[in-house]
């Protein structure tokens, strides 16, 4: 999904906000220029290199991270810590929007102009920096009392070929069903669905009782994504999707390829989104207002939903209407029930032409586990990938939603990254074509196989 | 200054005059252009350096499953919006043309559109359109479409974004209207009442053969301007529902930039650019504007 790319879930939905606003910019820069000249005009800007990078030595360790209002303060916070503390090189920061970071970031890596320190979204996305020889392998440096202090199924995210290249430094987002307890109550249904069955009766249920069963961002395909995702991963396991991301010839043409979209199909046409999903969107905040609004009884979102429902409808969620539960299970599914897939969390790497890497790793395990970083976060309403912090959780905000979330990271055997970005550009904007043409009827689970087996 | 000094004799400025626009052309036109043409042979993901792929992109072209779409749709949305658009901005610029008060507010009013970014436009309407809180949930059953689904349907998505931009660019094609029709000759109106030409033959023999010009300007600046439309389709739709919308120029965006595949994205670009300069070329011939010939020879 997207959204991932933005930090994470911050009190008063500013992730949204922040997203939406760095689209607008982009996308009204870009309307600046005429279309032909910004693809010349970006070669040469590219090209050049691109300055602000104050390269590695020098006795500074440079941590480039993303602009993010809530995150931040907490960052430069634990940064000020260090330097008051540590004796060796000092450590500072820089910040970027969003879209243009993952660019800036690959142009960089290579060159003189690397930062010591770097935030990147691990999975696919790291897998590709490290191939082309530019991260360091941190698992010598990294002892097994450090790595037990985070949450397997995360830290997992930032390992490649059995190393581990990413240290989480920030909270979790998996992927969860949200719902509208009013409308379940009145459609007389007493808990979320727990199997697929459940979920096709609650179907049934809540479209007799005249509302939308399960609100959808159709005009936005990475919302339909995620109920890609979970289904393929509870009817095959995480391997099939593990296959795909390695690029195994034929991977798409696994049944349970064909099985998850032959479900998606059905809820489709058992009219599960309503008919006019494909209008609307979720930056527009049309999806969450008919969950919000009592329009619709679900939704499958990242954990972000929480704080965004808070921001736009705090009576929804501070009444206590707003519920959350684990995606269904499915018969005979061969994924574990528990299983998770979202997005793990944003890590720190050391670039390996670092020429501070003793201490940028020793910035790193001393801050981003620190009892101090961990309690900031979670005060701006994140869930840290920290192992142990149940109790911390329960005595923060948002206690209920927290410890759910917490509980559905630590016990989940795998946490498969969405598959947006887990993917190259290229094949990911295929898939989001093609699963969208699914959704939309104008294409069978056929014809997505022999599509994506072309891509 | 002696170099803004006129010539002796021609009384034009002399050719130093031309060399900031020159300059300037050359800078953000001609040199970007030349680079897309290189880049078109090269396999680039927009990091590092691009690689020399010789001619394997331009071949790419020809087996593009996207391609015929997107040139279908483009070449759709190019006649249909120059056809609305030039009915609708024709008559109602010569309207606002006239001197009455009431027409000269709400002409005032019809321009507003014209004062908004493309962005602006597209992000207001990603709202109207939404189908349960937007103004698509009233005005979807009145076009025969109960449950507003129209920006997200494969077969209506097309025919709103046209509906769209034709909102957004009607102002200023109308304004270009309302201009030229107020620099017809009074006297030639006057000599067609003599004659006793009604008001229907008056706009038929009088103001449409004195706009020809402005029809041309306009048409040009549609067609043209429809070959670049994106930011629009972008916002609304960024090309679907599927590809349903993926016109070419934002085909070549998405291949830009969402796939960072840089080099078919240029071959897409100088496609876009040939497209562009011939249909432009191409007006200009047929409607014989080249000539500049004059619509009031005789005319004080």
């Amino acid at each position: 999904m997207k959204r991932a790319l933005t930090a994470a879930v911050t009190p008063g939905g500013s992730r949204r906000a922040t997203r939406r606003a760095a689209r607008g910019t982009t996308r009204s820069a870009v309307t600046a220029v005429s279309a032909a000249l910004v693809l010349a005009a970006t070669a040469t800007a590219c090209g050049s290199g691109g300055p602000g990078g104050s390269g590695s030595g020098g006795g500074r360790v440079t941590v480039w991270s993303l602009q993010d209002t809530a995150l931040n303060p907490v960052q430069k916070d634990s940064i000020s810590a260090y330097n008051a503390a540590a004796k060796g090189p000092r450590v500072s920061m820089q910040t970027f929007v969003n879209d243009p970071y993952k660019q800036k970031l690959q142009t960089a890596l290579g060159s003189p102009n690397a930062p010591d320190v770097f935030l990147n979204w691990g999975g696919g996305n790291l897998s590709t920096y490290v191939s082309s020889g530019d991260v360091a392998d941190l698992s010598a440096d990294l002892d097994a009392a450090f790595r037990a202090r985070f949450l397997p199924s995360v830290l997992a995210g930032g390992t490649v070929g059995g190393k581990v290249y990413g240290v989480p430094m920030e909270g979790v987002q998996p992927v969860a069903l949200f719902s509208n307890k009013d409308v379940l109550a009145r459609a007389g249904i007493a808990a979320p669905p727990a199997s697929w069955q459940d979920l096709l009766d609650d179907v049934d249920a809540m479209k007799a009782a005249g509302v939308t069963p399960i609100a959808l961002a159709g005009s936005q395909a990475w919302t339909e994504l995620m109920w890609m995702e979970y289904l393929l991963d509870r009817v095959g396991g995480p391997q099939v999707f593990a296959n795909i991301q390695a690029g195994r010839p034929g991977a798409w043409d696994d049944p349970a390829v064909a099985t998850a979209l032959t479900m998606i199909r059905t809820l489709v046409d058992r009219g599960a989104f309503g008919t006019n999903y494909g209008s609307v969107g979720q930056d527009s905040g049309g999806a969450d207002a008919l969950l919000a609004k009592g329009r619709a009884g679900m939704e499958l979102m990242g954990s972000w939903e929480y704080a965004g429902q808070l921001a736009t409808a705090p009576d929804f969620v501070q009444q206590g209407r707003l519920g959350w539960s684990a995606f269904p299970t499915v018969p005979n599914g061969k994924g574990d029930p528990k299983d998770v897939v979202g997005n793990p969390s944003n890590f720190f790497s050391v670039t390996a032409k670092s020429g501070e890497r003793a201490a940028a790793v020793d910035f790193i395990t001393r801050t981003v586990a620190a009892p101090s970083y961990v309690k900031d976060l979670i005060s701006i309403g994140q869930v840290p990938a920290i192992a142990g912090i149940e109790e911390q959780l329960r005595t923060g905000p948002n206690a209920g939603y927290t410890t759910f979330v917490y509980g559905l990271v630590q016990q989940a055997p795998s946490f498969t990254q969405s598959w947006d970005q887990a993917l190259d550009p290229a094949t990911a904007q295929t898939l989001l074509t093609n699963l969208q043409k699914v959704f939309n009827k104008q294409s069978s689970p056929g014809q997505f196989v022999s599509a994506m087996d072309a891509a | 200054m002696s170099i803004a000094a006129p010539r002796r004799g021609d009384g034009r400025p002399g050719a130093l005059w031309a060399v900031p626009a020159l300059l300037y052309f050359a800078l953000f036109a001609v040199v970007p252009m030349a680079l897309v043409v290189g880049l078109s042979f090269t396999a680039w993901n927009g990091l590092g350096s691009p690689h020399w792929a010789g001619a394997r992109n331009w071949t790419r072209l020809l087996h593009d499953p996207q391609l015929a779409q997107s040139l279908r749709l483009s070449a759709l949305l190019t006649a249909v919006t120059w056809a609305v658009q030039t009915l609708i901005c024709l008559p109602l610029g010569v309207w606002c043309a006239g001197h009455q008060r009431s027409r000269a507010v709400l002409s005032t009013l019809f321009f507003v559109p014209l004062l908004m970014s493309s962005a602006a436009v597209a992000l207001l309407f990603a709202a109207l359109l939404d189908p349960n809180f937007g103004l698509a949930h009233t005005v979807g059953p009145w076009l025969g479409v109960p449950d507003g689904n129209l920006i997200g349907d494969p077969h209506r998505a097309l025919w709103t974004v046209t509906a769209v931009i034709t909102w957004q660019f009607v102002p200023f094609h109308t304004l270009l209207y309302q201009a030229a029709a107020r620099q017809v000759p009074v006297q030639l109106y006057e000599a067609a009442t003599i004659d006793g030409a009604d008001r229907w033959r008056q706009f038929r023999s009088v103001t449409l053969p004195q706009l020809r010009n402005t029809v041309v300007t306009s048409s040009v600046l549609i067609l043209v301007g429809s070959l670049t439309y994106f930011d629009i389709v972008l916002i609304l739709t960024d090309g679907g529902p599927g590809t349903s919308t993926r016109i070419l120029p934002l085909h070549m965006y998405l291949t830009g930039f969402s796939s960072f595949d840089m080099g078919y994205a240029s071959v897409l670009a100088v496609l876009l650019l040939l497209a562009g300069t011939t249909l432009s070329l191409l007006v200009v011939r047929v409607t014989g504007f080249r000539r500049m010939a004059s619509q009031r020879e005789g005319l004080s």
